[in-house]
Formats: C-alpha cells, structure tokens, sequence
C-alpha cells in the first residue's frame, strides 16, 4: 500500500492538481461573476465547449496561441451577451436559456469542427503552450517546478483570483454587480443601470469561461475534442455554491476537486488495477456531491439570482 | 412665498386600465414641507415614482426652479437633486451600510472611495444628527436604522429635495419623533420635502402645506395644516365623513378560547412565560405590548403554528391536542397573520387561490382530490364585490394588491366561514383612515353575531376604540388585564413598560 501511496504523491502530483484546477478556476470566477449579478449560467458548458473549438481552430489555421486565445475569449464574451440578451434584457427564464445556449453552443461547435477539418481519422492537433518556468521562484524546491514551472495560462488563473476579488469588493463597478445582484430595485433608485451591469457581469463571465475552454484544447490536450470539456462547466456550477460565491472560496473550491481529480487519475494509474477505473473516475463528482451537502447548507444564494428585473414591475 | 423647487404639472399615468394618476399638479418651495395624503391606492407612491424617475408618465411635465427637465431614470432624478426615501426600503441586507451608500457613486482611481465615503458620512450626521456605524451589514439595523440609512443615502448625494413615502409606517413613536426633528432641521436649510402619510396628526405636527389626492386626482389642498381639523382632512381623502365607529354595551357569552399556563421555549422571538387568558364570544380581547414581547410566539401558538412546551388551550371548549393549523381551524379559529405578504398571501398566485388556501382541502373546493376551479372562482368573485377589494378581477395576482385590499382579501377569507375566535395582528398598519375604518367595523360585526375576537397591537388608540378589555404583554408575561373602560393609554403604557396592573 505505501508503494502506492509513494506512486501519487510526487512533485507531479501537486503540478497535476494545478494544472487541472486552472479551467475550473477560469470557470468557476466567471460563474461567479455572472450569479453575483443575478444571472445564472448555465450555458458555461456549452461555452467552455465553443471557445475551446474557436480558439484551437484560430491556431491550427494561424499557427499564433495568443490568437486563438484572444478567439476563445471573445467567443465566450459573445455568448455571454447571447445569454443576457435573453434572460437580461428580455427577461427570460435563466435556466431554459442556459441549457439552450449549452445546446446551441455544443451544436455549433461540433458542426463548425466538421465544416472545417472533415472526417479525419486522427484528430488534427496544434504545438500548444509549453511551459514557462518562472526564473527565480521556479527553483524553489518542490513548490517551485510544481507551481512555478507552468502554462502562462496558468500564471494568468493564478493572477485573476486575487484580481477577480478586487474588482468584485473594492471597485465601484464590483459594488454596483453586487448590489443589482442583491437587490436590483436599490441599486436602479442609486442611478446604476441594472441591465448594463447585469450585461457586463454575464459577458465577463463568459470572457473568463472562454478562457477556461482555450486552456483546455491548447495547453491541456492540444486537440478539440468532443469530450474535452466533459461536465466541467457543470462542475463549476456547483464549485460557485460550494465556495460561496466568494472569488477566494471558489478558486479554494476549485482546487479541492482537482486535489481529488489527480487523485483519482494517480490511483487509476497505480496498482488498484483490479478496481474498475470507473469507479475512480466518479471519485470527484462523489466529492462534489458530499461537499456540496455538507457545505453549501447555510451557503445563501444572491438574493436576486434567477430574478429578471422589470422597473415598473412590483 | 419662494418660487417653487419642483413642480409638476398635469401628471397622467396608467397601468393598464388603472389611471392611478390623472392630471397632477404639485409644487414644492424651498425649505417647505409638503403633506402628501390620500388613502391607500390614491396614487402617491406612483406620484413620486413618476418624480424619481422610476415610473415613466403618460403625459405632463415636470419643472425645476422653472426649467422643464426630462426625468427619465432614477439616475437623472438623482443629478437633478431629488432623493426618495421608499416606503420598502431599496437596501442591500447583506451589504454594509458604506456599500450602501456608495453604490453608484464613482469612485477615486478605480477604486471605491471608502475614505471620501466615511467623511460625508461623519459630516451628514453632524449636520442632522443621522448617525450610522459605516460597516455593519444592513440586515443588523433595526428598521428605523434602515429609514436613517435611506434618508443619508438621499443627502449623500446632495439631494435638495427629499421624497418620504409613509416614512412613520414602520416607526415606533420615540422614533418618529426622532425623525421628525431630522426633517425639520433639513427643511430649515432650505431641502424641500414631500412627506406622505396617512397618521393626520402627524401631518398637521410637521407639514407646511398639503396637496390631497383621491382616485388619482388632485382633491384638495391644505394651506394651513396646523390649523385644520383631521376630520376636515379625512374628509377631503375620503369625499365623505368618517366618524369613528361605536361598540355598544358588550354582551358577552362562553369562553371560546382559552389558554392556561401556555409557555414556549426560547425561539427567535421572545418565548411565552405562563400564559393565561381567556375571550368569551361576542368579547374584543386587545394584546397591548411593544413589538417584541412575545406577541409573535402568542399569535403563532394559537393559531397552531407553533406547539407550546407547557400548558393547554381551548378552542370552543374543545382541547387543542395536536397543534397544528389545520385542528385548530377546524376547532373554529380564523387567523389575520401579522405580515400580510408572507404568511397571509401567496404573492405569486391568483388572488383567488390565496383566498381559498386555508381550505383547499374542503369539500367546497376540492372533490376527490380534484380542484373546482368554478366554485373557487366564484368564491373569490363574491368576496371581492362583498368586501369591496380593489382589483382587476380574482385572477390578479395577490402581490399587486395595495395593502388595504390585501387586508379586506384576508379577512373576507376568514370572515367568510364563520369562525368562533378569530386573531389578528396589527389589524390596520399601513392603512388610511377609511380602509381602517372597514376593518373596524366588520370586526364589531362579528363581535354582535358572537365572535371571540382577539386583537394584537401596537397602537393604542385603535385598541382603545375597538377593545372590551385589554391585556399587556411584557417579556412574554401578561403583567395585567384592565377593562377598557378603566384603561388609559398613559396606564397602558406604563404597564407596557413592565409595571404590575391589576387584573
Ligand atoms: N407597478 C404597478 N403596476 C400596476 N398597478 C399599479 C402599480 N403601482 C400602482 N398601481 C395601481 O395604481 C393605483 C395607485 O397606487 P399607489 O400609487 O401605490 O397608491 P398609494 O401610494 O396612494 O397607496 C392603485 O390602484 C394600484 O393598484
Ligand atoms: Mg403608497
């Protein structure tokens, strides 16, 4: 048992649990921002999904990474405003909207990868981010080639936390995405356009959820895939709960269960061959189920989530 | 007399057929304090919407020191310096007090100007003696704290005239002095203020002048306040005289309810300590107390929402065992709740569902499990021309009702199956004179068929008018039970501070 244990626990370890976590962070701040707003998601999924087809195909035919980062995030940015066109300015019921923007996102992803790449029998791939080592800092030992050695995609989820928290509680535009989320009619009487903000929060998110999708299909697989986003949309939905929806808290959440995800993918890998590897492969949805249930019990909501708002309305 | 501040003119707004304001012409001057009265759905509160930007008028137009400004968001009410006090606050509970105030203003560098924000807070309350602690969440202040809060929120933003809409609704009477010396002193450094009520005392105390609206139009004006009678001025709301109604000689009959040695355990009110009382049918029994003194914890145990840990109740002489509301309706008990839009009504529903919850499962609305829409509807119909609820029709949705109509709706849902002992909670909070008076009256009606009637509330002069006897909560003890022929609201409200009566 303890050669097992010697298995999982190496400096890879800690680089995987990172690694894993970076779309999850992306994805969970911007359904975060989204709810604080008012304005649940759920068409991350389909998003995440989108962006990571958008901004593989934009390297494939332009050969430049940051280009197709640049296509991932505005893809996530348009859907984003596609999402609060319906539930923000028409109105609309969140949750159909979100699955409909899933839905149409996920067809349209599949449908643009065929017109262009075809029926191939191997997948194309792109030369995607390689590592950045962080001069200095990455020789730290242990922590440094783990945490330190990495895509700058991950740099860039580990510097938008801190500054997801900022915008969120000490600007005016982060007080304003509260207060519509809280209490639209208070912040409409202090002069703020709940529909402007509530659209900028939703098109951030989207930004954000593009940004997730783009690490995926260019730093973590290097290809699109149909399944390469595989529920992570849905995970972060329930990471927002469970951190909140508290910048901080989220990306703590986000870590958690890709502490759990490594572990599952190094038990796999490890000699409990004789357990079905799909039982492992549940471990981390098993987490977020139970610690949902456990922590998310006196967790509140944003008071006006799911809440159209129409002034004249009482 | 100065040029006006504001003034609008010829003000027209309709929702759907409802014209709640035709033809309104008001006027403000500098350092004036302007009574606005009229009874429930009168059209004040769309008025000052229509004047804040919130509601967009159908016709008319709306001056500022003689210009015609175009006021189409609350935003542009805000930077033309009218500020408005909402009669449900517009507040954040879980955000700071700071946050509440800074919301919308730009900040300093892109970021929040906390320090900016605590100076003009420090200032503001040196000035009206509206002091607030900046970074406790807003869901820790009490509700006259809310109101203070709301009333810095407009200052803050240099407000030169400030809209209160029935500010004194929620306030306990120290409080209302506090606030009326508040606007004074604003209205001395010349703020013009709009100030609407429906308490014609206060009116007269505070304002300078009045503008009265009826069915949303101009009925009157007051030029002197103070000097006019509130009968004169009820009159004027209401186009016709109220006189106060009469209780006759009671003649009481058997015990309907009685509870003996109720206590409750500690829960998020103050529980009960051995409580006894009893009504007799045909008896108004009053429960004196300021709020909090368990009056919640009585009115939940008797109307089985809540199961004592001690002691027995009685319903029509039969024993209350299980607790719950539906025996003790059965037993014959009609409940008015407290709060009228959470546990009266189901907001979201056709008011004529809301009007029959209590007893869905009857065989006069429900067969085999089955709905009768038909009979429920029709049920509802009645009511509405019966109690004369203001309304589109039984399939409005309960939540668009103004107060006073939610109120006539619950009591015609109780009243309308004859029930032994009945129970309400602050009967007429938040309305006018005439809605209030309806509410009296029936409650003398049910009094003379031989209804026990229970009556929990803050306001002495209705208890006073209304009540056979009276009991006085203090701490979750009745500390004493006068007949309201001995009682006085200065003996009430000595009792009401703990002191022993006699029973
Ligand atoms: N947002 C609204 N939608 C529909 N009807 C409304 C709305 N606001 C007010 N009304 C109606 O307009 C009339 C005036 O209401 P209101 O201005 O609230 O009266 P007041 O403040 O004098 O009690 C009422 O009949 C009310 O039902
Ligand atoms: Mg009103």
């Amino acid at each position: 048992m303890s050669a097992v244990f010697e298995q999982i626990f190496q400096v890879g370890f800690l680089a995987a649990i990172i690694r894993i976590a970076t779309p999850l962070a992306f994805a969970t701040l911007g359904e975060m921002f989204s709810e604080r707003s008012g304005v649940l998601n759920l068409g991350i999924e389909g998003i995440m999904l989108l962006s990571a087809m958008t901004g593989f195909t934009a390297t494939s035919l332009s050969g430049s990474l940051w280009l197709g980062v640049l296509v991932a995030v505005l893809t996530g940015m348009l859907m984003g405003a596609l999402h609060a066109l319906f539930t923000v300015a028409l109105g609309l019921s969140q949750h159909v909207c979100g699955i409909g923007v899933t839905l149409f996102s996920s067809g349209l992803a599949y449908f643009l990868y065929r017109l262009i790449f075809g029926q191939q029998s191997v997948p194309p791939n792109i030369k995607g981010f390689e590592t950045l080592p962080v001069p200095v800092l990455s020789s730290i030992p242990v922590l440094g080639p783990a945490v330190f050695n990495q895509f700058s995609l991950v740099y860039m989820a580990m510097l938008a936390i801190p500054l997801a928290a900022f915008v969120l509680y000490r600007t005016p535009w982060g007080l304003s995405v509260r207060m519509v989320g809280e209490n639209p009619r208070a912040a409409d009487s202090a002069g703020v356009s709940v529909i402007a903000t509530r659209f900028q929060a939703v098109i951030l998110g989207g930004a954000l959820m593009g940004l997730a999708g783009a690490f995926l299909s260019m730093a973590q697989f290097n290809a699109f895939t149909f399944g390469v986003v595989s529920g992570r949309g849905w995970v972060a939905i329930a990471l927002v709960v469970f951190g909140r929806w508290d910048p901080w808290r989220s990306a703590g959440a986000a870590l958690l269960f890709a502490f759990v995800d490594a572990l599952q993918l190094r038990m796999q890998a490890s000699g409990l061959g004789h357990i079905p590897y799909e039982a492992f492969l549940m471990l981390p949805f098993i987490f977020t189920i139970v610690a949902m249930a456990v922590m998310s019990r006196n967790a509140v909501a944003p008071s006006a989530l799911l809440k159209p708002f129409r002034r004249e309305e009482r | 007399m100065p040029a006006p501040l504001i003034e609008m003119r010829g003000i027209t707004k309709s929702f759907g057929a409802v014209k709640a304001n035709e033809a309104v012409d008001l006027s403000v001057a500098p350092g004036e304090i302007l009574g606005l009265l009229g009874e429930n759905g009168a059209g004040k509160t769309t008025l000052m919407n229509v004047l804040f930007g919130a509601y967009a008028p159908d016709a008319g137009e709306i001056l500022i020191q003689g210009e015609p400004v175009r006021i189409t968001s609350s935003a542009d009410a805000l930077a033309a310096g009218i500020g408005m006090v909402h009669q449900h606050f517009h507040l954040a509970p879980r955000l700071t007090v700071l946050e509440n105030l800074l919301i919308g203003i730009p900040g300093k560098s892109g970021r929040i100007d906390r320090v900016g924000g605590l100076a003009r807070l420090a200032e503001i309350g040196r000035q009206h003696g509206l002091t607030l602690d900046p970074d406790l969440p807003v869901s820790a202040l009490s509700v006259g704290e809310q109101q203070r809060l709301e009333i810095v929120k407009a200052l803050f933003r240099g407000a030169r005239l400030l809209i209160l809409d029935e500010p004194t609704a929620v306030l306990a009477p120290t409080e209302v002095d506090g606030l009326f010396s508040a606007l004074r002193s604003m209205a001395a450094q010349g703020l013009g203020i709009i100030f609407i009520s429906h308490k014609l005392n206060e009116v007269r105390a505070l304002t300078h002048r009045c503008t009265v609206l009826r069915h949303g139009r101009v009925a009157g004006r007051v030029d002197d306040p103070a000097n006019t009678t509130s009968a004169a001025m009820a009159q004027l709301m209401c186009g016709h005289e109220i006189v106060p109604p009469a209780r006759g000689p009671s003649t009481p009959g058997v015990e309907v309810l009685t509870l003996e040695g109720i206590s409750t355990s500690q829960h998020s009110g103050t529980p009960l300590r051995d409580v006894s009382l009893s009504v007799r049918a045909g008896e108004i029994l009053g429960i004196a107390g300021v709020s909090g003194n368990g009056q919640r914890a009585l009115a939940e145990v008797i109307s089985g929402v809540r199961a004592p840990d001690a002691g027995q109740m009685t319903i029509a002489g039969q024993k209350v065992s299980r607790f719950s509301p539906r025996e003790v309706q059965a037993l014959g008990l009609g409940r008015i709740p407290e709060d009228r839009m959470t546990t009266g009504l189901v907001t979201n529903l056709p008011l004529a569902d809301s009007m029959v919850l209590p007893r869905i499962g009857t065989a006069a609305f429900s067969r085999k499990g089955l709905l009768k829409p038909d009979a429920i509807r029709a049920f509802a119909e009645a009511q509405i021309k019966a109690y004369d609820i203001r309304c589109p029709g039984p399939m409005t949705r309960a939540g668009a009702l103004s107060g006073g109509n939610l109120q006539k709706a619950l009591l015609a849902r109780e009243l309308a199956f004859d029930p032994k002992v009945l129970i309400v909670s602050q009967p007429t909070r938040g309305l006018d004179i005439g809605a209030a008076r309806f509410i009296h009256e029936k409650f003398l009606d049910m009094r003379a068929k031989g209804c026990g009637i229970i009556v929990i509330g803050e306001d002495l002069e209705e208890l006073l008018v209304l009540c056979d006897r009276i009991a006085v909560m203090y701490e979750g003890r009745i500390v004493g039970t006068l007949d309201s022929a001995d009682a006085t609201i200065a003996r009430l409200g000595l009792m009401m501070t703990g002191a022993e009566g006699h029973s």
